[in-house]
């Protein structure tokens, strides 16, 4: 995003947003983000309860629950219980969780969604390590991530939230660069859910655990790290939510062109 | 006859695009192709826990008040032979471990032997590949010493459990390598939170490897084996979960 452009670009031009490796980290980051979040769905499937602490089995009060009775699926947090037959706990008579079309694989196999899990875990950790290191030695988390003090101003910030809720986004030069939003989502990914992902996936290792004993003192414990490892999972998807809705309603061609290419035309300006 | 309304045919529509998506990627999550791709992370799962940890680093050991008040059992909880039944009559009296295979003095030990062997006793966490955990203390002799007094042979790389139970006449089988095997938490366990240890916890003997995960913790031990390789045992994969449902060899994660 740093790269040269025409000495002021407005909007209808085309310039060079994204460099190469933020979008060879992206595109593999994502696909390794949706196999870890499908094929981890089938692991919950095989003890689909999560406990606070050292330890939690089925003598201990899950403080979520997943599951079925009888004909009915219900997800249960705390003392709430929410009816979601058809959808969790059991759809078109399969008795899972999650449902076939969310997990990898389809039909009930651990073994398998475990295989695919931390095979996919290299992919993630590999270019996340390798992204980290070249965002920093390239100063693109540092010119393009971090956000300024102007930005950061309250009344900036919810300038931003409520021109985001009336979906009128940046044009012309105010667009080259990624808006605060934007910035403190990014941020929160890549330096916040999935390093707590792979370090809680991590902690439920029992290999590790002998490795690394300071897992269980950060997180409290295995179980405890297997309901924080559901929870960031469950905040990825609602990132992924967003991010998504975002590219569509910020214009789905010009999005993907500049994360495939590199190449980006800002919008037009408009009359406010 | 049936009316086609708008609804149901979104809907039939919905279901077949939903049902091709899914036979599509079932093909290539079944595929032996991508499965050895994927068996790929494996070994370098099982490599760099081994690069990053202590060969003797021990698994936590919690104190008494960290116990789960229960500890639940798993998979099968009575070998429900004839043979065992009586075993279980007469107090387990007539019980015998045979330490054999590749080693220099096979061994044939009554439980009387082995309890009169030093022991250790440890309180630590149990994790079923499922996802639940169970706290619970374990006494029991230390495989390391079973081992030396065998005398294993050079050429021997693997341990092998010989178990009492079995699935649907599959007997159920363990192994692992020389670095678990002489771990000092490694114990052929007999006792479980200061009773002797239970039918359904795998009475008499029960492995406790505590760098993994529970199918790993072989019940009803029989006999240990040395071996060079576990091409020839059971379905060669090193255990009864691998053969029969593919879980992972290295169960460390
Ligand atoms: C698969 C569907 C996805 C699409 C179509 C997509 C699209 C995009 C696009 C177009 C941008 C650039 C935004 C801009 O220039 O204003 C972007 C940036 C980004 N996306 Fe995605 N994305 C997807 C999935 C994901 C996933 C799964 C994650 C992580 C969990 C993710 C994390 C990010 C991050 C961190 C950035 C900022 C990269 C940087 O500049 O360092 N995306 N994405």
């Amino acid at each position: 995003m740093s790269d040269p452009v025409p000495a002021r670009p407005t909007g209808g031009d085309l310039i060079y947003r994204q460099r190469r490796p933020v979008r060879l980290w992206h595109w593999i980051n994502a696909l390794s983000v949706i196999v870890m979040l499908m094929s981890g769905l089938m692991i919950f499937n095989a003890h689909p309860q999560l406990y606070w602490g050292q330890y939690g089995a089925n003598h201990e009060t899950p403080w979520l629950a997943i599951g079925s009775t009888g004909a009915s699926g219900f997800l249960r947090i705390g003392a709430v219980t929410v009816p979601t037959t058809g959808v969790l706990g059991i759809s078109h008579g399969v008795a899972l969780a999650f449902p076939p079309l969310l997990t990898i694989p389809s039909g009930y196999d651990l073994a398998a969604a475990r295989q695919w899990h931390f095979a996919f875990a290299w992919l993630l950790v590999i270019p996340g390590l390798l992204f980290w290191l070249w965002g920093l030695a390239s100063r693109h988390f540092q010119h393009d991530l971090a956000p300024t003090p102007a930005e950061l101003h309250p009344r900036h910030l919810w300038q931003d939230i409520t021109d985001h809720a009336r979906l009128r986004f940046h044009t012309g030069e105010a667009a080259r660069r990624y808006n605060i939003l934007q910035k403190l989502s990014y941020i929160g990914i890549i330096f916040g859910l999935l390093p707590a992902m792979v370090l809680t996936g991590l902690t439920m290792s029992p290999g590790m655990d002998a490795a690394w004993p300071w897992l269980l003192d950060v997180f409290g414990g295995r179980q405890s790290a297997r309901s924080i490892h559901f929870i960031c999972a469950a905040l990825i998807v609602g990132f992924i939510v967003v991010h998504l809705l975002m590219v569509l309603l910020a214009g789905p061609f010009n999005e993907l062109r500049s994360m495939i290419t590199g190449w980006y035309r800002l919008p037009q300006e408009k009359a406010r | 006859m049936t009316i086609l309304t708008r609804r149901r045919l979104i809907g039939s529509i919905g279901a077949s695009a939903g049902g091709l998506l899914l036979s599509g990627c079932d093909r290539i999550v079944a595929s032996p192709a991508v499965r050895h791709v994927l068996g790929a992370g494996e070994s370098l799962t099982m490599g760099s826990q081994r690069l990053l940890s202590n060969r003797s680093a021990l698994a936590r050991e919690f104190s008494a008040l960290d116990m789960s008040p229960v500890f639940r059992t798993n998979g099968n909880t009575n070998p429900d032979t004839d043979d065992y039944d009586s075993h279980i009559a007469e107090g387990f009296a007539n019980w015998r471990l045979i330490v054999d295979g590749l080693v220099r003095r096979p061994l044939s030990l009554s439980l009387a032997q082995i309890r009169a062997m030093p022991h250790r006793t440890q309180i630590t966490r149990h994790d079923c590949v499922e996802g639940w955990s169970a706290i619970g203390k374990w006494t029991g002799l230390p495989l390391k010493l079973a081992l030396d007094a065998a005398g294993v042979l050079a050429a021997a790389r693997y341990v092998v459990f010989h178990c009492a139970d079995d699935f649907d006449g599959d007997p159920y089988y363990e192994s692992i390598d020389l670095i678990d095997a002489y771990h000092p938490q490694s114990i052929l366990a007999w006792g479980m939170n200061d009773q002797l240890l239970g039918v359904g916890h795998g009475a008499p003997l029960r492995l406790r490897v505590e760098r993994q995960l529970g199918y790993k913790q072989a019940k009803y031990v029989m006999r240990v084996e040395l071996v060079a390789s576990l091409d020839k045992i059971g379905g060669g994969k090193g255990g009864y979960w691998e053969d029969s449902a593919g879980y992972q060899w290295y169960a460390g994660i």
